[in-house]
């Protein structure tokens, strides 16, 4: 690619996205998608450390058999938030919204996403349905759990729901409006010789996610505020008081609940394929069947949703057909980890920490993903339904998943973003805390729900020889906890501390990598030109990148 | 080298400042092309987002089919057939006024955009006049439900809790429109380039507007000509 010539020299200070203005009001008022994706950054983590105190309150709840902690209300509030922090303001925005909001115009060489002033909306959006939901957490929180379903949302609750699912909602628009920039972007803003199969692997992820936000994001809106409109003025569908009927709830429900674990999963595939090609220094392994198996993946998620339904009285037909569906998306999953795998074959694997992440997913996707063909066929459903077997699979998904990925991709492209490394030995060992933390917390939890365990349960008392196995999973939640501390704290410090990076830190191979670090306002000084394949790791093998770079001294133009 | 990448700079920053193409696009046909991708994605969304209303009276027309068909005639096809009308006779006159921003005449533009408004207000005012019937005869869904003589209370009761969510979320979108065609008139009646130099924001709402047309035509016939 071509800007290699011209971003040789390294003055320090240079004006950068970071530096080109200093008030609060140029950070409020941006329409600059780099800034726009800090904002997130820093917003998304917010939550995801309320979620991380919810979640650790559960832990400690669990510990005790008949634990006094929290009252059985109050836990059913607690894990309510946990779920709903979880996935609507952390999970289905941490990579879209940090990572591609940041990463997908300078990956296809664009100044800026399509629509820049509906990139700051859809952030506000999301921080108002943040405010939102914190206001009915105030006012006594929400107990129907992520999944609000009726009729007890719409009816008998007593807590928070209409506030609740109105912040849910907006979240929900805000997410839109980020999946039709990234769909409006990608097809329209490609710098020249920038075609569909030149495209970073991480750029079609956020192009399937997207398809999957517009599509599925709607139906799930339209159907919470039936529930909200039911609850304050009786006008609705799923009350049976008004001879309505609860599953077509369920059916609307998880028509976009299921495809939203895609928009949280095939995100992180996207990192993921990004990681493993540039630590193993290889072009990607069957590059076609990696971009359309994530497509199959999005469309295939919009046929599996009765899956979630299989004890909720749809016909055993249905339940056939939803089960044959669901084994049948395994196979694109498949393909992408086999291709890793093949990419990592005979490559120069380089251990640094992105990579140490990503090897890790691997592990942890694979044992959630094979989980879930236990739960995909209804006999051996019909025993774990409901049971922390479930909460143990999608935690394997969702944690081991995409916040492995996010970790992954976050210390991959942190020497990007700002500039900067943070101490790698660090990184390294932290890496290896949370590998081992997540596995002690959530790998017991597969044998509570084997054993019988259900969720959402306050006690189990009635059970007391399952302690041994909740003590373990909470003492693991205690190492997570270490290890998703520590990078808060050395990212934050290498912020001021780090040593400075170079402009490509891992010497790896994209658009992203061409241009300044931290990148310059419009991203490119001059309109790339691509012609070269992407991954294209083929004329480097002597170049060693066992360090990641850091910035020379300014040496004379053309020294390089 | 420099000097050329100083250029391009230049220029980028110079459209930036005096015509509609905004920084992040490279030329006006590119600006344009984007938005109306834009604009089709966004209406993608919009049908999914009543799609899921339209399964839920699939299946509850399915399931109380007779009193779908006794309830119906409580609503009155004379005005749904006058509102039909008014609708399409406004995408019509939509249409004008995007052919005539093509063509850059802003009089007969922003005339267009005004009969297309007092289309949108005549439909409010027909639905505000069947919405106040309906709610002099206690069909409004809840505890002071009245079912017709002749249906279930469950099964009528199911027909106008579809009737007020689809016509009152078609309704919110109506509205909607006639903000962003006001929106539209002031700009073109203060010959504001974004619009005047370039047509694509005037059909972008042109769009819309045949899209809240499009949804009522399907809800004509499904809430005041159900067969027997």
């Amino acid at each position: 690619m071509s800007l290699t010539a011209t971003q040789v020299e390294a003055i320090p200070e240079k004006k950068n996205y970071l530096n080109h203005d200093h008030t609060i009001w140029s950070w409020l008022s941006t329409g600059d998608h780099k800034r726009i994706a800090i904002m997130y950054l820093f917003t998304v983590s917010i939550f995801f450390f309320m979620g991380s105190i919810m979640a650790g309150l559960i832990r400690l709840q669990l510990i005790s058999p008949n634990s006094t902690l929290l009252e059985a209300e109050t836990y059913n509030k607690v894990f309510s938030a946990h779920g709903i922090i979880m996935v609507f303001f952390f999970l289905l925005v941490v990579i879209p919204a940090i990572l591609g909001n940041f990463l997908l115009p300078i990956m296809i060489g664009a100044r800026d996403l399509a629509f820049p002033r509906l990139n700051l909306l859809s952030y506000y959006l999301y921080l108002a349905a943040g405010v939102l939901f914190l206001t009915g957490q105030c006012f006594g929180g929400v107990d129907t759990g992520w999944t609000f379903y009726t009729p007890y949302s719409s009816m008998y609750s007593n807590s928070q729901v209409a506030l609740t699912i109105t912040a849910v909602f907006i979240a929900g628009f805000s997410s839109i409006f980020t999946g039709l920039n990234f769909i409006a972007t990608v097809h329209k803003m490609r710098a020249p010789g920038m075609t569909w199969f030149r495209l970073p692997l991480f750029v079609w992820a956020m192009y399937a996610t997207s398809i999957v936000i517009m599509l599925g994001t709607p139906v799930v809106a339209i159907t919470l505020m039936m529930v909200v409109v039911e609850r304050t003025t009786h006008i609705g569908i799923f009350s049976p008081d008004l001879g309505g009927d609860p599953v077509l709830f369920e059916h609307l429900f998880w028509f976009y609940s299921h495809p939203a674990v895609y928009i949280m999963i095939l995100p992180a595939f996207g990192v993921q394929s990004e990681l493993i090609c540039a630590f193993s220094r290889r072009r990607i392994f069957g590059y076609h069947f990696v971009a359309f198996s994530t497509l199959a993946i999005a469309l295939l998620g919009f046929f599996v949703w009765g899956h979630h339904m299989f004890v909720s009285g749809q016909s055993m037909y249905q339940g056939v057909i939803f089960s044959l569906i669901t084994f049948l998306i395994a196979v694109p999953s498949a393909i992408k980890i086999f291709n890793w795998m093949a990419t990592m074959y005979k490559g120069h694997i380089r251990l640094q920490t992105p990579m140490i992440y990503a090897i890790s997913f691997m592990g942890l996707f694979v044992i959630g993903g094979l989980t879930g063909l236990f739960l995909a066929s209804m006999g051996t459903d019909i025993h774990l339904t409901a049971t922390y077997f479930v909460v143990a699979h999608f935690h394997y998904v969702m944690v081991g998943g995409t916040v492995t990925a996010f970790l992954g991709g976050l210390h991959y492209w942190w020497p990007k973003m700002f500039g900067r490394l943070y101490p790698e030995t660090l990184a390294k060992y932290t890496a290896i805390i949370v590998f081992v933390g997540f596995n002690v917390t959530f790998f017991p939890q597969f044998i509570l729900g084997f054993l019988g365990m259900p969720r959402r349960y306050a006690y189990y008392y009635y059970y007391p020889e399952l302690q041994p196995y909740h003590i373990m999973s909470s003492l693991g939640a205690s190492v997570l906890a270490i290890g998703l501390l520590l990078p808060v704290l050395y990212l934050t410090w290498s912020l001021k501390y780090g040593p400075k990076a170079s402009d490509s830190p891992w010497g790896a191979h994209g658009l992203e990598w061409q241009t300044q670090s931290p990148p310059i306002p419009q991203n490119f000084e001059t309109r790339p030109i691509v012609t070269d394949d992407v991954y294209d790791y083929s004329d480097d093998e002597n170049e060693v990148y066992d360090q990641p770079d850091v910035k020379q001294k300014p040496t004379p133009a053309g020294a390089h | 080298m420099a000097t050329n990448i100083q250029e391009a700079a230049l220029e980028v920053h110079d459209d930036h400042h005096h015509g509609p193409l905004k920084h992040q696009y490279e030329d006006i046909d590119q600006q344009n092309e984007t938005y109306i991708v834009g604009m089709w994605s966004f209406l993608v969304t919009e049908v999914m987002f009543f799609g899921a209303l339209f399964l839920g009276y699939v299946l509850m027309r399915w399931e109380y089919s007779n009193d779908f068909y006794i309830s119906h005639f409580q609503t009155e096809v004379f005005w749904g057939g006058l509102n039909t009308t008014v609708l399409l006779s406004s995408s019509f006159s939509m249409a004008l006024a995007v052919h005539f921003a093509q063509l850059k005449e802003p009089k007969k533009v922003i005339a267009g955009l005004c009969v297309t408004l007092l289309g949108a207000f005549c439909f409010l005012g027909v639905k505000s006049h069947e919405y106040l019937v309906k709610i002099a005869d206690h069909h409004v869904p809840g505890p002071s439900f009245i079912p017709p003589a002749g249906t279930t209370h469950n099964g009528s009761q199911m027909f106008f809790s579809l009737y007020f969510m689809m016509t009152g979320l078609h309704g919110i979108h109506v509205i909607i429109g006639a903000i962003c065609i006001t929106t539209l008139i002031i700009l073109w009646a203060k010959r504001k380039p974004v619009v005047t130099e370039d047509y694509v924001p005037t059909e972008m709402v042109g769009l819309y507007w045949h899209f809240v047309d499009l949804v009522w035509i399907f809800l004509f016939p499904l809430f005041y000509l159900i067969p027997k």
